[in-house]
């Protein structure tokens, strides 16, 4: 929070004031959108009328009413407001939806301003907008911190929970749907700054640890419901590949990215060469597809390829970390990034100059036919509930089902012994050793199993992509899994598919940038570092590690723990 | 309080004494330093035994000879008539477990986790048993869960469940390594000054506890320099001094040696960083 030099006598007075242009700027960005933002229609979604606001606006209205509404409720006073009172931070929303308001009508300057050619083109509403925001984030700042939201520590009736875990996955698919229908540029970042905004606005209402205590109590119903939304997704794009391609693409890379999170995120062990293991699973695939440049003539049914592919991984997984696994550290991220470049080399030069023809050197094994997985062709688009949808949702549900089985593994892995023994090693390595853990054993089976993990993926790669070139597994590919993983949030599942999704998503989306995207990325991960080590979505020990001196942290931590034991063991203790 | 019930640690009535530990001609040098020389100890079965000596005189050193830490210049080690196998995680198997001077847990798992970390061990899933939740996996999450809430009953953290290793006060921190320890099943424990920067009182405890331990039927040996302490505790009590041994024998004959005095107190103080006062206090209490 940032410290205003005003003393909290001096701050309670200026209450009513700041609650009042908070209000009054709310209020203003909510009215914005009568008015045209823009004079060129083509600039964003057509924001050039008066009194028809465009999608995008209407959103940002939604973002406006929330800001008034938290800024306004405590006016009610205490006494009429009861428990509603303490359930939520109420100035803690406020706050971020002025500020949420204020960039987003940023953003859309900007973007008016460059899609349309000088900031001419810009009409009074966006600059309402912004005024109204900025006057609204004035008064947010000058309000009194909010207390701890007791939302948290609410305990609703189950139909409830579930209600709102279906009507918010519902939710994201719709959004989700909705962002990739976007056109490329500033549209589609527009309406990711005003989601971001609107989802700081709920966390910092206090909505997330209702929701986490939701999501733990109904741990079944949540993964089957994102299971079904998941599968759902392809039923939104109306028969259309464009879209499920890029989606199809995210879950390969996510999955690739979720072995990876083993072994970062788990063991805290660097690896700078993790696609090769995604290689030789593709590579593997694409020799056994019977494809016409496939070097094998044998072409075994899908399981038992993705079965070779990933045991083929895992055997690589094992040769490779035999030897490196001894160093640690910086050391062990050079060898693993020596060793992804020897794995693409030799993948270039197994072109039958020398030794045997595998790979047909540089060119690849193009011409991989679809799947035919149990008499269900992959390249057919299916017709269900009288939608259709392309080749790609085939591969997007296959995939999924891989995912599935990886999310498994990751977890259950994760709370076992074998997963104590991994924090261990990442916490204190000789005293694991001295307390009989077998750090170099549990070291090999992450890089393994994680390889096993990537192979899998890879496998269906290989027909996705319909061919297999040893340039689809450079450096910068491994360097993307390691962002992944570390953006969103290492150790954690939803951090990681979030991070995945975002690294592969906007570059898609934002084309424009093309130029400047490592940059952008570049800038992206320094910030991360800097701000939030932890990644999105952090995982409560490894946000420990990052603030070893934070003893609040540990605090709140802690209190969590126990608030959480209490909650399933509700009887006492007897020992 | 509840008292573990392990096979291995139940055995409380110990008639004849069987060779545990038998280290013999223990030497560990770095470069030209002989920070261990040729030291020989024995530790029987539900035994104490004290390691005593000034600031640098190869104790924990010795420790790390023992527990695989280190592999010994020369010399042998043998445990219950087997030659010690030289990885440490191989040691605490055959029934050696230690604690360490500078607190080492897991900082930011809870008690219950560190202690479970110890139980690794002694469980055999593996990563199929775990991904698809098969019986084994089961069972022994059951047992190992049990066994960490019994051992922190035993070392009295039974409330501590939940906390952060990392949240608890120093002297408890000491405790939950113990826990930590036993929960390897050891015969033997090895204890690196367990009462270092402990108060009178939390140093009461902690002598408490390693009586009940003993009673388990385990033999401990004991790095320390809190004289009373040891004195108190221990059986026998070997002094170490630049890395020979100085003396063995029962704590009275040893406390008042003249050698092992004048090794304290004749020393440089600057040499005993704190620690110069504990030999004089143990001496007058006896004049």
């Amino acid at each position: 929070m940032i410290k205003l030099p005003i003393s909290d006598e001096q701050l309670q007075r200026l209450q009513l004031p700041a609650r009042i242009a908070g209000i009054v700027g709310s209020a203003l960005m909510a009215g914005s959108i009568a008015v045209p933002w823009s004079y060129d229609p083509d600039a964003l979604d057509d924001m050039s009328f008066a009194m028809a606001p465009s999608p995008l606006q209407l959103h940002f209205l939604v973002l406006a009413l929330l800001g008034l509404l938290a800024f306004a409720v405590p006016l009610l006073g205490r006494k009429r407001l009861g428990k509603l009172a303490r359930l939520a931070a109420w100035n803690a929303a406020a706050r971020t939806a002025a500020g949420g308001g204020a960039v987003v009508a940023l953003v859309a300057i900007a973007a008016i301003g460059i899609e349309a050619g000088g900031l001419v083109n810009t009409e009074p509403g966006v600059w309402v907008a912004l005024a109204g925001g900025i006057l609204a984030l004035a008064g947010g700042l000058l309000l009194p911190p909010s207390p701890e939201p007791g939302l948290g520590r609410m305990k609703p009736p189950r139909w409830v929970q579930i209600v709102v875990i279906v009507v918010g996955l519902a939710a994201v698919v719709f959004a989700a749907a909705y962002a990739l229908s976007l056109s490329e540029g500033g549209e589609f970042f527009l309406f990711a700054a005003l989601a971001v905004a609107l989802v700081l606005v709920l966390k910092e209402w206090g909505a997330f640890g209702w929701l986490s205590i939701a999501a733990a109590d109904n741990k079944r119903v949540l993964v089957a419901a994102a299971f079904v939304a998941a599968f759902s997704f392809p039923f939104t794009q109306g028969g259309s590949d464009a879209n499920m391609s890029i989606a199809a693409q995210v879950l390969v890379f996510a999955a690739t990215a979720m072995g990876l999170n083993i072994v970062i995120g788990l063991v805290g062990l660097l690896d700078l060469g993790y696609i090769a293991f995604l290689g030789a699973g593709a590579f593997t695939a694409a020799m056994l597809s019977g494809s016409a440049f496939a070097t094998i003539n044998w072409e075994p049914p899908f399981w038992l390829t993705a079965l070779i592919a990933a045991v083929v991984a895992a055997i690589l997984g094992l040769l490779i970390g035999t030897p490196t696994l001894r160093v640690s550290g910086d050391y062990l991220a050079i060898v693993t990034l020596a060793f992804g470049e020897i794995f693409r080399l030799t993948m270039i030069n197994l072109d039958g100059t020398d030794g045997p023809n595998l790979t047909h050197g540089p060119n690849g094994i193009p011409g991989i036919p679809n799947l035919n997985f149990f008499g269900f062709y992959f390249g057919d688009p299916q017709h269900l509930f009288g939608i259709e949808t392309g080749r790609f949702a085939n591969y997007f549900w296959l995939m999924l089902l891989v995912m599935a089985f990886i999310i498994l593994v990751f977890t259950n892995l994760n709370r076992s012994r074998i997963g104590r023994g991994w924090v261990a090693i990442r916490e204190d390595e000789l005293a694991a050793e001295a307390m009989g853990v077998n750090t170099f054993a549990l070291k090999l089976l992450a890089f393994a199993g994680g390889a096993f993990l990537a192979g899998l993926a890879g496998a269906v790669r290989a027909h996705q992509y319909t061919s297999v070139v040893p340039e689809q597994f450079v450096f910068l590919e491994s360097a993307f899994l390691v962002a992944a993983v570390v953006l969103g949030g290492m150790g954690t599942v939803m951090g990681v598919i979030i991070g995945a999704t975002i690294l592969k998503v906007l570059p898609e989306k934002l084309r424009f940038f093309e130029d400047y995207r490592l940059l952008l990325f570049g800038l992206l991960m320094v910030f991360m570092m800097r701000f939030r080590p932890e990644g999105i979505i952090a995982d409560e020990r490894r946000q420990l590690e990052f603030h070893a001196d934070d003893e609040e942290l540990a605090e709140e931590v802690e209190l969590e723990l126990i608030a959480w034991h209490d909650h399933y063991n509700p009887e006492p203790k007897g020992h | 309080m509840a008292t573990p019930t392990q096979e291995t640690t139940g055995a409380v009535a110990v008639a004849e004494r069987s060779l545990l530990l038998d280290a013999r001609s223990v030497t560990m040098q770095f470069g030209g330093l002989k920070a261990v020389n040729d030291v020989s100890l024995q530790v029987h079965t539900g035994e104490i035994v004290g390691l005593i000596g000034p600031n640098g005189a190869g104790k924990t050193t010795f420790f790390n000879c023992l527990t695989g830490l280190y592999r010994p210049t020369s010399g042998s080690v043998h445990f219950a008539g087997e030659e010690l196998p030289p990885k440490p995680r191989q040691v605490v198997r055959v029934g050696m477990a230690r604690t360490f001077q500078n607190i080492r847990l897991f900082h930011n798992m809870t008690a219950l986790e560190n202690v479970m970390v110890g139980r690794y061990c002694r469980t055999r899933s593996n990563a199929l048993d775990a991904v698809f939740r098969l019986p084994r996996h089961r069972r022994e999450e059951v047992e190992s869960t049990e066994r960490a809430q019994e051992l922190l009953d035993f070392v009295g953290l039974g409330k501590a469940t939940d906390t952060l290793s990392r949240n608890l006060p120093y002297g408890d921190q000491r405790r939950l390594e113990i826990a930590r320890a036993l929960a390897t099943d050891p015969r033997l424990l090895l204890l690196d000054e367990p009462t270092a920067g402990m108060n009178p009182q939390e140093t009461r405890q902690a002598e408490d506890l390693i009586f009940r331990i003993r009673d388990l039927g385990l033999a401990i040996l004991v790095i320390e320099h809190d004289m009373r302490f040891i004195f108190n505790l221990c059986d026998r009590v070997c002094c170490l001094v630049r890395g020979e041994v100085l003396l063995e024998g029962p704590g009275q004959v040893v406390q008042n040696d003249p050698r092992v005095i004048e090794a304290y107190i004749g020393m440089p103080a600057t040499d005993h960083t704190g620690q110069p006062d504990e030999p004089e206090r143990g001496e007058d209490g006896n004049a």
